[in-house]
């Protein structure tokens, strides 16, 4: 996985609330069984047109968005399915960051398992930020996850939580199972406890 | 030891390891998988040469790609991409030892209506999926709850998962449902109270009367919902009902075995005092059969109410139900009894058990729809055989019902079984989101008997008007 460390550049604003993920990537798309070459296919149907034309009021087809590193969405972004070809499509278009009020559960681990950060913050720091995204290319957003903040172009500095472990995770790109693996005695040990205990299971 | 909830008991039993920042491994009893979001995880384990740790306690079965219709075990019959990926999940299944319904095999189904059925998933367990209904084998009293694919990977590999624990959030419903009110109601009309991020953080434990008057169909199909609820996962605590379903079942526990499993069980309930971070609750009188309107599960009403405005809301609701109405193509103020449908949608993990079929039959008896197709999709080949010994086949047949064979079919259309651009469909499933039954197609989200009823008059019904009739 790739680290994530700071990154500034462009956001694009998405104030709806409840960005499902069958909206991120619609399902036709689910019957790949690779990661990669998903982007192009991110947020499809808000995109384009049946036969395939872009739709140019759609933010991510707007000049300024095209090459956008970082979203600013309205609340619950990434409800619905545990598909992780939501957040592999959205790392393939280029997002890394992804800023709103707040997620859901699964999308929101589901980033972090693929070196996307996403960040929540209050309802005032979200709308300074969509203001600043809608400026376009104009103005740059830094996200720093070291210090756990979002400096907006006019220097307004926002910080976020995240937990200490997802964190460190990310800041190293560490791999899960293999850190997991590390601890096969603990796991062996609970299994023999576990065949006793609960011997049914 | 202080009082603990059901939760909190469940979560003890299974943690591996504790990190000082509360960061846990959490030991997983139950792994299922479908072919949709586990081909990169296998493949993820091929790559660095590792194995499925627990193989007995991993079972496959493909659902969400599979045609319903007959004849569907020749590959032909299904698009490429779905057949590769069909294949891949049959040979994973084949290469890593696990256990596995191909879709030859009767058994085959839906994975959240397979597993209860198979007695995989029992009382006090740990269960995922790559998939976020896993929260439906929370009615039994498992810790169940969707996971991605990464950890998917994880949990073949360790079968444990690194979780974090949630807060602990109780939703009682009290007294008892008035007749035509289903555990689908029950379930949306939640959801509708706390909106899709109400359960945000936390694992829901449902209780109160008209939860334990529920059969453990009703109960899987309250907790298949928590996801829309946003919870990680919804509970109800097991009890003679839940042990009754479970005892026989090819992979619960016998003999000796069953007696300890069964005394343990009887431990997995909320000790009195335990504390709840939130609390709703929700008279069981006060609902009614309800339907959803917009694009979210949270646009829920009483079929006897008005499209909503969408000045009525608040904040970016606003924008959002606009939007909704608009791809809905719905005017404010319009009765939702006056809303058309084209399509009826009976199936899903939600709806799809052999109770939800009976009480769609029972509405269908001596009917014909009235609608342009109507579809019937058994949870699974159990189910399928089981409703046509009992005669609901036929009655769905008679009616003007296409009968077809088990799978996810036309819940998220991912097979060929999709709704056209404007074609309005009166579902039993669980998401209405913009596209998901297929591009532009509108989905009303309800119970399989009100489903029925939409059925019978072509548009949104009140079914207690037609049970009036029956009587
Ligand atoms: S029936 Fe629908 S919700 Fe259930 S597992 Fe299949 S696709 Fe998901």
């Amino acid at each position: 996985m790739e680290k994530f460390t700071t990154l500034t550049g462009v956001a694009a604003p998405m104030p709806l609330v409840n960005i499902d993920t069958d909206m991120i990537i619609p399902k036709q798309f689910l019957k790949t069984i690779q990661r990669s070459g998903l982007g192009k296919n991110l947020f499809d149907e808000m995109r384009y047109t049946p036969d395939g034309k872009e739709i140019p009021d759609f933010v991510l087809n707007q000049p300024a968005y095209r090459n956008a590193q970082i979203l600013v969405a309205g609340d619950n972004f990434g409800c619905g399915s545990s598909r992780e070809h939501a957040p592999w499509a959205l790392l393939d278009f280029g997002i890394r960051c992804v800023i709103s009020t707040s997620f859901a559960d699964i999308f929101y681990n589901n980033c972090f398992k693929n070196g996307i950060l996403p960040v929540v913050l209050p309802q005032e720091a979200v709308d300074h930020l969509m203001d600043d995204a809608r400026k376009g290319a104009n103005a740059r957003i830094t996200v720093d996850l070291e210090s756990q903040t979002v400096t907006a172009s006019d220097g307004t500095v926002f910080r976020f939580d995240v937990d200490p472990f997802k964190k460190h995770c990310l800041l190293n790109g560490l791999d899960d199972i293999g850190l997991t693996l590390e601890k096969a005695a603990a796991i062996d040990s609970y299994e023999k406890k576990a065949a006793t205990l609960r011997p049914w299971a | 030891m202080a009082p603990r909830t059901l939760y909190d008991k469940i979560w003890d039993d299974h943690v591996v390891h504790q990190a000082e920042d509360g960061t846990c491994l959490l030991y997983i009893d139950r792994h299922l998988v479908h072919e949709v979001t586990s081909p990169q995880a296998f493949e993820g384990l091929r790559m660095a040469g590792r194995k499925v740790r627990a193989p007995e306690k991993t079972i496959a079965v493909p659902d969400h790609n599979v045609p319903t219709t007959q004849g569907r075990e020749n590959p032909a019959q299904m698009p490429e991409e779905s057949r590769i990926q069909v294949a891949a999940l049959d040979k994973n299944a084949r290469d890593f030892g696990i256990n596995y319904y191909p879709v030859t095999d009767i058994r085959q189904g839906i994975v959240h209506i397979v597993g209860p059925e198979q007695g995989w998933t029992l009382p006090g367990m740990t269960v995922v999926c790559g998939d976020s209904h896993t929260a439906t084998h929370g009615a039994f009293g498992a810790l169940a709850h969707g996971i991605g694919t990464s950890e998917v990977e994880h949990v073949l590999a360790t079968q444990t998962l690194i979780q974090k624990k949630s807060k602990n959030m109780k939703v009682e419903i009290t007294g008892s449902l008035r007749p035509g009110v289903t555990a689908k109601d029950i379930t949306l009309s939640i959801i509708g109270h706390t909106g899709t991020a109400g359960g945000t953080g936390y694992v829901i434990e449902y209780c109160g009367q008209a939860i334990r008057e529920l059969s453990m169909e009703g109960r899987m199909t309250v907790c298949n919902m928590a996801i829309e609820g946003g919870a990680r996962a919804g509970l109800i605590a097991p009890d003679e009902k839940t042990f009754e379903y479970v005892k026989g079942r090819p992979h619960a526990p016998k003999g000796a075995k069953w007696e300890a499993a069964l005394a343990y069980w009887k431990t997995l309930y909320t000790d009195e005092g335990a504390h709840f971070d939130k609390v709703v609750t929700i008279r069981g009188e006060d609902i009614a059969p309800v339907v959803t309107w917009g694009t979210s599960p949270e646009d829920v009403l009483p079929i006897t109410g008005v499209v909503p405005d969408p000045e009525s809301f608040t904040g970016g609701k606003v924008e959002a139900a606009r939007r909704s109405l608009d791809y809905m193509g719905l005017k404010p103020g319009m009765k939702l009894t006056d809303i058309e449908i084209d399509t009826v949608f009976i199936g899903s993990c939600t709806n799809g058990r052999i109770e939800d079929l009976r009480a769609a039959a029972e509405i269908l008896k001596g009917r014909k729809i009235k609608v342009k197709r109507a579809m019937v999709v058994p949870g699974s080949g159990l189910v399928r055989a089981q409703a046509e010994e009992e005669g609901l086949a036929q009655i769905f047949i008679d009616a003007g019902f296409e009968w077809r064979l088990a799978g996810c079919s036309m819940c998220l259309a991912m097979n060929p079984d999709q709704l056209a651009p404007g074609e309005r469909c009166a579902a039993t499933s669980n998401r209405n989101f913009e596209g998901r039954q297929g591009r532009g197609g509108r989905t009303h989200l309800m119970s399989p008997a009100m489903a029925a009823a939409a059925a019978i008059t072509g548009h949104l019904t009140d079914v207690r008007d037609l049970m009036g009739a029956t009587v």
